[in-house]
């Protein structure tokens, strides 16, 4: 149902497109603020996690006895504590599986059993007092190996979806789906060139710097409280509900600050454990997880394995392309290959095109999404493949993404066709950018790429409050993971004609509004966003009426003009315009308080387009790679507040850097994680990287009133490809497995001297 | 192991605590003088989220034991406004979001104030390896160190 | 836990050599509390050397450098004329960790953890540091490199902890350099690490070398044949080639998550020799 949001593109915006001070910025630069952990409640008791040692077993047995003797422990949970309320619904079920493990034990950090008890020191004696008795499994932790046919199976109730007849026999491979169009075989039999490429990517993890944490209050009444860092509070109080079989009213979430989150936080981990502990306990029971913790038991990224092949004529024209992917989901289902093989040739115009993806099971924690899930490892395969082909035709690579890039009107290769878009901009932005004619010595080389994302509309309600003083108190249900209050603060001001400063944003708790999705598919600017507007038009709606009604004429006769209500005309009346001011300070006479609010499920979010210029220079002796120059080019519609789009831009960078050149899951072969740690799980630090360059583009999005686009997640998707394009430039070698670290990279020069 | 009484100044202020032998600094701080400006990100010395300066040197306060503090002076990201003037470091990340969820923020104040302390006129390169032991995810780190760059003109009285 | 802060080294002494089985020295603290949340130790006992005045002081003396348990890498870099006769020293001892780390670490707790990964300890070896090591009967003083005995080991007897690491005053036409590689700028643990100490002639010959790995086998390894290869030499390309060969011959490295056998291997030859670069032409300015 089209709202009036069609963007006026021609609007000058008076705050939007400014970069005032955020909101919540000084209770973060004085330590105000209050993160996951910061809260504290009478007697809180510390909750701790007993979790498996081993990558797959069956669990015999729980003893918690001689743990539930030591003084101190109040509760103590296992599996039995946990009935199934899933109903059959399998991800339910797979939820409450992951939360704490049940006939098996699917990942080393799977929780097993958890206590709460005074102290930390009494909860860590505790822990090592349960006794659990496992019979060890055979595991498997690599995607293609668990593709096998010899593989342990993990879950005997698994068979294929996807494919046709559907198996007997139940295995690792959860589903395969398939998007594309044309005839690929013949596309390539008309190609002058094909490459065909074989790529693997390693499990990476969001990083976030907070660990999980909250603080879980429910009394014996069933009702209950929580505290909680993470992206979607409303998807907390649902899921736990669920999962606990309580009443979703019965139980209020409050979203605390929250230290990153990335797309790891938009789902529950050990919520329901403490809500479950603390349920048992009668207290109120605080669980922080660990950085070990974090690493093991929430959820990292896929690992991949893909196949990519790409024809193209002499004349530069992609004749054909298609890809093949598998990617594993951790212990249960997902649909992570699906989002990379709608995603892998979205930047381009194809006449034939065909992608595969297999979700597959593995001994390994749950993958959640990280930043544009899935996107990045396709992107690297393509990209990679894309720019090897361009060489072998001679072409710019610039030139040759140009000739075959998507624009408006473009069949994508995932289905739906384009409306306008902002590839091409990107692209002709980079070409004629300084960075392209920046100097470059021995061993440094420029490598570019492209990348996409969807981005996501989704249920959303925000409710704006004027108050007495003519100041706003505006109520959004997204947790702010990036700046976003001081937008939707811009927004409303915008909406209003009144200055930003008079407009203050709060995340209300799952009590005080109603039901938002989470924080994710950079959706808060559009969506939240679009609400805050919405929400605007409304209060002004009841604005002009009151006015009209301070006045003694109709309301048709009234309209709002940059902080006031004015007669419409002429012969509405001689009536001084009222200032918002005004009009709240008589609310009381004319009808009471006065709000606007909107509720909906936004459509309409604009997919991202975005280009990656990066200069390396390589040690030849050792492998080592240094980022000297990297610029993002990114279409955002419309930047409401652009230092928190750049921030976007540069920190999805620094990202896709990390992921390209040093962050890996490494496993053992007892399928144990060996660096479950920031000392070698190696993210970028503050000297590993220049300063990131930003270009924003402006090509509105026609379902936004201001023409936004998401913008958060686009920019972690080329740095993998255009790293390795560089350092193929560099030294010429082309490397095919990520991350590109220095014994890769050395071994591959070795390898071709 | 019997609770120790620790008296130790923190931002100026002359405060006691009771703690366990064993527990860090930075429990302490957060579950003891209830000042949680200072984060556990790791609790092994890897992310700087827990940084303050401990007798003017700049140290990861999860590996600095409570009992330690005994006599020592502190400064945590609490003490660097005067009062509701912020310090021009605060300023100029507000100015330059250097922060989008602020959770490393605290600790790299810290590292910046220490680094300011030493080296008032830093080099982008001393300003990256000076900051180089706090780990921030979100920003990349640009408007970080030209926050910090900003904030060091003010302070040479540029 | 007990914590005990002593503040002389009689107290000290006493309280190890009386001390129970799990008993730890804690200086900067930057190994003992990370192996203590990571559970693999539990102390009973903890004894902080940090109040122990002796201890807190890095000096210049007539036999050379006295540095003290308990004082800080940071310090060492703050140190002026350490920094000039022992630059290679100094580079190691601030590579370690961060700056938050470097404000607690010392030389001697990277020492005494005896990871074979130690950024300081190649540096040590090749500047010929000593250690003076107090036990209940006094002192007695050793060669740095017999400290280290395996992963995790030393040769400390029980009751017995070291004060201080002594160094030579530097000689004229001498200097150190130390290099290590590490897959980010900052922050990691030495993937391996390459110490060079040479002495030249007036004519630019070197006549004296000590050449050292790291993290390439279960502790430091000084590599004679190393020495060998670049004494009587002016560092040439020949000299060089040799010089790196003789370093990956000698490596025992292994596989794991920083590195492979292969990478340690060829990367401790190219750091040896550009670490022998540097050292000789620091030994020209002197």
């Amino acid at each position: 149902m089209p709202l009036d949001v069609k963007p006026d593109l021609k609007r000058e915006f008076d705050v939007v497109g400014t970069r005032p001070l955020r909101p919540d910025g000084i209770d973060k630069v004085t330590g105000r603020a209050r993160f996951g952990a910061d809260a504290t409640a009478p007697g809180m008791l510390v909750g701790r996690i007993l979790r498996s040692p081993h990558a797959h077993a069956r669990i015999r047995g729980i003893d918690t006895s001689k743990a539930e003797q030591l003084a101190g422990v109040k509760a103590i949970i296992t599996r039995d504590d946990l009935p199934d309320h899933s109903n059959g619904d399998r991800a339910t079920y797979d939820i409450l599986y992951n939360c704490m493990a049940r006939e098996k034990a699917l990942y080393e950090g799977h929780a097993v059993a958890a206590v709460a008890a005074v102290s930390a020191a009494v909860a860590r004696q505790a822990l090592k007092l349960i006794e659990v008795d496992y019979e060890v499994l055979p595991h498997v932790t690599d995607v293609d190996a668990a593709m096998k046919p010899d593989a342990p199976v993990i879950h005997d109730d698994i068979f294929t979806e996807g494919v046709e007849p559907k198996p007997d026999k139940p295995s690792n491979v959860a589903r395969r789906s398939e998007f594309g169009h044309g005839d690929v075989e013949a596309g390539f039999r008309e190609a002058d060139v094909v490459i065909s490429r074989s790529y693997k990517t390693e499990a990476t993890h969001q990083g976030y710097i907070e660990p999980h944490a909250c603080l879980a209050s429910v009394s014996p009444d069933g009702s209950g409280e929580l505290w909680v860092c993470t992206q979607g509070h409303f998807m907390i109080r649902n899921v736990s509900s669920q999962v606990l079989g309580m009443e979703i009213s019965r139980l209020r979430v409050t979203a605390s600050e929250i230290g990153g989150g990335f797309g790891g936080k938009t789902h529950v981990w050990m919520e329901p454990i403490a809500l479950a502990l603390s349920r048992k306990a009668n207290r109120p029971v605080k669980v922080v997880m660990s950085r070990d913790e974090v690493f093991k038991a929430t959820g990292p990224t896929s690992s991949t394995s893909i196949d990519v092949k790409i024809g193209a004529k002499k004349d530069g024209t992609i004749v054909a392309a298609e890809a093949i992917l598998r990617y594993q989901g951790g212990a249960f289902i997902g649909s992570w290959a699906d989002l990379g093989a709608m995603t892998a040739f979205a930047c381009y115009d194809l006449r034939n095109v065909r992608t595969v993806g297999y979700d597959v099971i593995v001994n390994r924690p749950k993958t959640a999404a990280y930043r544009a899930p899935s996107a990045p490892m396709a992107a690297f395969a393509v990209e990679s493949t894309v720019d090897e082909l361009a060489h072998k035709l001679g072409l710019e690579p610039i030139d040759f993404r140009i000739r075959n890039a998507a624009r408006e009107g473009t069949r994508s290769s995932y289905g739906p066709t384009y409306g306008p878009i902002g590839i091409g901009a990107t692209l002709s932005a980079a070409k004629n950018h300084p960075h392209m004619s920046a100097p470059l010595g021995n061993n440094q080389g420029r490598g570019m790429a492209c990348g996409f994302w969807f981005n996501f509309g989704g249920q959303t309600c925000t409710s704006l409050n004027i108050n007495l003083d003519g100041t706003i108190a505006l109520s959004v249900g997204t947790p702010d993971i990036g700046g976003s209050r001081a937008s939707m603060c811009l927004m409303a001001a915008e909406e209003l004609g009144i200055p930003y400063e008079k407009v203050r944003c709060v995340v209300a708790d799952t009590s005080s509004l109603g039901y938002n999705d989470v924080t994710d598919g950079s959706r808060v600017t559009f969506s939240s966003g679009m609400a805050t507007i919405l929400a605007a038009r409304d209060a002004i709606k009841k604005l002009c009426g009151r006015a009209a009604q301070m006045w003694g004429i109709s309301e048709e006769a009234v309209i709002w003009e940059k902080g006031y209500a004015k007669p419409a005309g002429p012969n509405a009346g001689e009536f001084p315009p009222l200032s918002l001011k005004e009009i709240a300070a008589a609310a009381a006479t004319t009808g009471g308080p006065i709000a606007g609010h909107h509720e909906f499920n936004a459509d309409g979010a604009g997919v991202s387009f975005a280009t990656h210029i990066v200069d390396v220079e390589v040690d030849r002796e050792t492998g080592a790679t240094r980022i000297l120059r990297y610029t993002v080019l990114q279409d955002a519609g419309k930047a409401v507040h652009p230092a928190y789009v750049e921030g976007q831009f540069q920190g999805g960078a620094a990202q896709g850097i990390g992921w390209a050149l040093n962050e890996e899951y490494v496993y053992g072969e007892d399928g144990r994680l060996q660096n479950a740690g920031f000392l070698d799980y190696r993210i970028p630090v503050c000297s590993d990287l220049p300063m990131i360059d930003t270009v924003i583009l402006e090509i509105p999005n026609p379902k936004h009133p201001y023409g936004v686009r998401g913008v958060g997640e686009t920019s972690i998707v080329p740095p993998l490809a255009a790293i390795a394009n560089a350092v193929s430039n560099a030294v010429g070698v082309r490397m095919t497995h990520i991350p590109m670290s220095p014994p890769r990279i050395l071994k591959a020069l070795e390898g071709r001297s | 192991m019997p609770a120790v009484h620790v008296t130790t100044t923190v931002n100026g202020d002359r405060l006691d605590y009771v703690c366990e032998s064993d527990e860090t600094l930075l429990d302490c701080l957060r579950d003891r003088l209830g000042l949680t400006g200072a984060k556990e990100g790791c609790g092994t010395g890897d992310c700087g989220a827990c940084s303050i300066i401990l007798d003017g040197r700049l140290v990861c306060s999860c590996l600095v034991l409570g009992v330690e503090a005994e006599n020592r002076e502190i400064e945590t990201v609490e003490g660097l406004a005067e009062g509701d003037n912020l310090h021009p470091l605060q300023r100029k990340f507000l100015e330059h979001a250097a922060l989008q969820c602020g959770i490393c923020t605290p600790g790299i104040l810290m590292a910046a104030k220490a680094l300011l302390d030493r080296n008032p006129s830093p080099t982008e390169e001393e300003i990256r390896f000076g900051l180089a032991g706090n780990l921030c995810r979100c920003t990349g780190y640009d408007k970080i160190v030209r926050a910090v760059q900003d904030a060091a003109k003010e302070l040479q009285g540029a | 836990m007990r914590y005990e802060a002593p503040v002389s080294l009689e107290a000290a002494s006493a309280l190890l050599a009386e001390a129970p089985a799990q008993s730890f020295v804690l200086a900067g603290g930057t190994d003992l509390l990370v192996r203590m949340k990571g559970g693999f130790v539990e102390p009973e006992l903890i004894v902080d050397i940090k109040h122990i005045p002796d201890l807190q002081e890095l000096r210049l003396d007539k036999d050379g450098f006295v540095i003290g348990a308990a004082v800080p890498c940071a310090a060492l870099g703050e140190n002026v004329e350490l920094s000039a006769q022992w630059p290679g020293v100094v580079e190691a001892a601030n590579l370690i960790g961060s700056k938050q780390i470097q404000g607690r670490c010392t030389i001697v707790g990277n020492l005494c953890n005896a990871s074979p990964a130690a950024d300081s300890v190649p540096a040590l070896v090749t500047a010929a540091a000593k250690v003076r090591i107090r036990g209940r009967k006094g002192t007695r003083t050793v060669a740095i490199e017999t400290i280290p005995v395996g992963p995790g080991k030393t040769s400390l007897a029980k009751g017995e902890f070291i004060e201080a690491v002594l160094l030579e005053k530097r000689r004229p036409r001498s200097a150190d350099a130390y290099l290590r590689f590490i897959p980010r700028s900052e922050m990691d643990i030495a993937v391996v690490s390459a110490g060079v100490d040479l002495e030249r002639d007036k004519a630019g010959v070197i006549t004296k070398a000590r050449v050292a790995l790291g993290a390439v086998a279960p502790t430091v390894m000084l590599v004679e044949a190393a020495a060998a290869a670049i004494i009587g030499s002016k560092l040439e390309d020949k000299a060089l080639t040799a010089l790196a060969e003789a370093c990956s011959a000698a490596c025992q490295p292994i596989n794991d998550k920083r590195g492979t056998v292969e990478f340690r291997t060829k990367v401790a030859g190219v750091l040896a020799r550009r670490a022998a670069q540097i050292a000789y032409q620091r030994a020209g300015e002197r």
